[in-house]
């Protein structure tokens, strides 16, 4: 973005029209290319296959193929459903992973809402998709489907704290709950007077990062954590009874969320769009050049790719935990130890 | 002149998310579904938060969404849900003492419309909004944790025999 077009002054609804555009884009690029690199060709290989080559190159037209063909299928309602409900059901959960894009900010201009609690409707927002799934569960008129919406938020309930607990660590130390501030005080620190790297939290937060990966996990309903929709016992859980466009809504707002978690993570833990200031000598946010406002997003969809690469190798890689195990690994294991990580932290940042 | 006062875009919003709650919260007691209900008072309780919003209390409306929406809605209807929350209209909702509830009701909104024409008289919460938009979250940490601590402090206790006594009915042995 060069200085010309920063300074033009767009009127609020052309401001309002790009954001929404832009968040589109957030949304949907990362869900996009997490299904095809991830889902599709990882998968295969790690299964010892090819996994899809006809549609284009390499099969990368693959995912127009896929949407075309649930465009193309019927859009069933079961006749003892409640109607309303199991229509919209799909669209509050995608309203959820909208919503959550808001605050990630992915340049030092390039942000769509500055929040001063950032980090805190980033945490609020992402409960809203619970409802979501349990009310497609209740609507559906169906056992599996009742099964596994109560499963999913018995499971969303218990992964939500320690995942809050885990961010808790990140506030203290950062001092603010402005995710800008945030990418701003890990890149402009330094690590006992160097600052060649800056300070990505992940090093003194490595307890609360891998916390929050495992409730993302968690909240993603992804493999080891998919008692919702274990499909040897519940169908597919909450989306049996879904079909067409919405399901692909389902599917579209399962993965846009994983792709934005893993730019959340990205901002709290490895420094956001941020490259080490210290390398250009910008001590203030404002000192920051323009062109970080296209190279920003770069660093973030690469963050973004490593981190989901993360979430779905551990995905395919694992058997699934017994309900059990689940509630028993969050409340006995998880929010301890995050407890502890949050009085460590405070301790030391009162000492130092 | 009245006009002039009350057209402007936080006054509409008002009056919209306002016109939407009061419905919602009809609905909530009209509607022959226990789902259904609950889920309207989903929309009683965001469009608190929205107003919250427009009064640019932000750190209040996701705190509404996060305990509310977020928490107490997902409870209610994992409690419903668990037990008896049939599809289609249902006949035997209606508390018998549903009458004394509007007294009670209309009662309440006339006390706290009192208190808080009689707090607020003629004070306007920001002169110019342009100013101060938002109030820093530090500045309410720094309140809740200075001056408000003992109330702080009680409150935490409370929520801890809350926990215990729910642990203490939970556990069968």
């Amino acid at each position: 973005m060069n200085a010309a077009l920063l300074a033009a002054d767009l009127p609020y609804w052309a401001q309002a029209l790009l954001r929404v555009l832009g968040g589109v884009v957030a949304v949907l690029l990362p869900a996009g290319t997490i299904v095809y690199v991830f889902l599709f060709k990882m998968m295969s290989f790690m299964q010892s296959r090819l996994g899809p080559m006809e549609a284009g190159p390499y099969g990368s037209m693959q995912l127009f193929a896929e949407v075309g063909k649930w465009l193309q299928k019927e859009d069933i309602t079961p006749e003892r459903a409640d109607r309303f409900i199991f229509k919209i059901a799909p669209l509050v959960v995608l309203v959820s992973t909208f919503l959550l894009v808001a605050v990630v900010p992915f340049g030092p201009d390039a942000w769509f809402t500055n929040f001063e609690a950032g980090v805190f409707y980033m945490l609020a927002v992402s409960s809203v998709s619970v409802l979501g799934i349990l009310i497609a569960g209740w609507a559906s008129a169906n056992k599996y489907s009742l099964l596994g919406g109560l499963r999913a938020a018995g499971q969303l309930i218990a992964y939500e704290l320690p995942m809050v607990l885990a961010v808790i660590g990140v506030i203290i130390q950062a001092g603010t709950m402005n995710l800008q501030d945030i990418v701003f005080a890990q890149n402009a620190g330094s690590m006992f007077g160097w600052d060649g790297l800056g300070n990505p939290y992940i090093l003194t937060q490595f307890v609360g990062f891998i916390i929050f990966m495992i409730a993302v996990q968690a909240e993603l309903t992804q493999t080891p954590f998919d008692m919702p929709i274990a499909e040897s016992e519940l169908v597919s859980g909450y989306m049996t009874e879904y079909s067409g466009f919405r399901f692909l809504t389902f599917f579209i707002a399962e993965f846009a969320t994983a792709g934005v978690f893993s730019l959340i993570a990205s901002v709290l833990f490895l420094g956001g769009w941020g490259i080490p200031f210290a390398w250009f000598g910008w001590d203030t946010m404002d000192s920051v050049d323009n062109w970080m406002n296209v190279v920003g997003p770069l660093i973030m969809f690469t963050k973004m790719m490593l981190l989901s690469f993360i979430i779905m190798w551990v995905r395919f890689s694992y058997p699934r935990f017994r309900e059990d195990q689940l509630q028993r690994f969050a409340w006995k294991v998880l929010v301890p130890v995050s407890l502890v990580n949050i009085m460590i932290t405070a301790i030391l940042k009162v000492a130092f | 002149m009245l006009a002039a006062d009350l057209l402007v875009a936080q006054n509409i919003g008002f009056g919209i998310i306002a016109l939407l709650m009061i419905v919602g919260a009809l609905r909530v007691v009209t509607v022959n579904n226990v789902v259904h209900a609950a889920l309207w008072l989903v929309v009683v309780l965001s469009g608190a938060a929205a107003q919250y919003l427009l009064l640019s209390a932000e750190f209040v409306a996701i705190t509404q969404v996060l305990v509310y929406v977020g928490a107490v809605m997902v409870l209610f209807l994992f409690g419903t849900m668990l037990t008896r929350a049939r599809i289609g209209a249902e006949n035997d909702l209606n508390n018998k003492n549903w009458k004394i509830a509007i007294p009670v009701s209309l009662l309440m909104l006339g006390v706290m419309s009192w208190v808080i024409v009689d707090g607020f008289q003629d004070e306007k919460l920001i002169e110019n909004p342009g100013e101060m938009s938002q109030v820093p979250i530090q500045l309410i940490s720094d309140d809740i944790f200075g001056p408000y601590l003992l109330p702080f402090w009680a409150l935490s206790f409370v929520l801890l025999v809350a926990v215990i006594g729910a642990i203490v009915l939970a556990r069968k042995d």
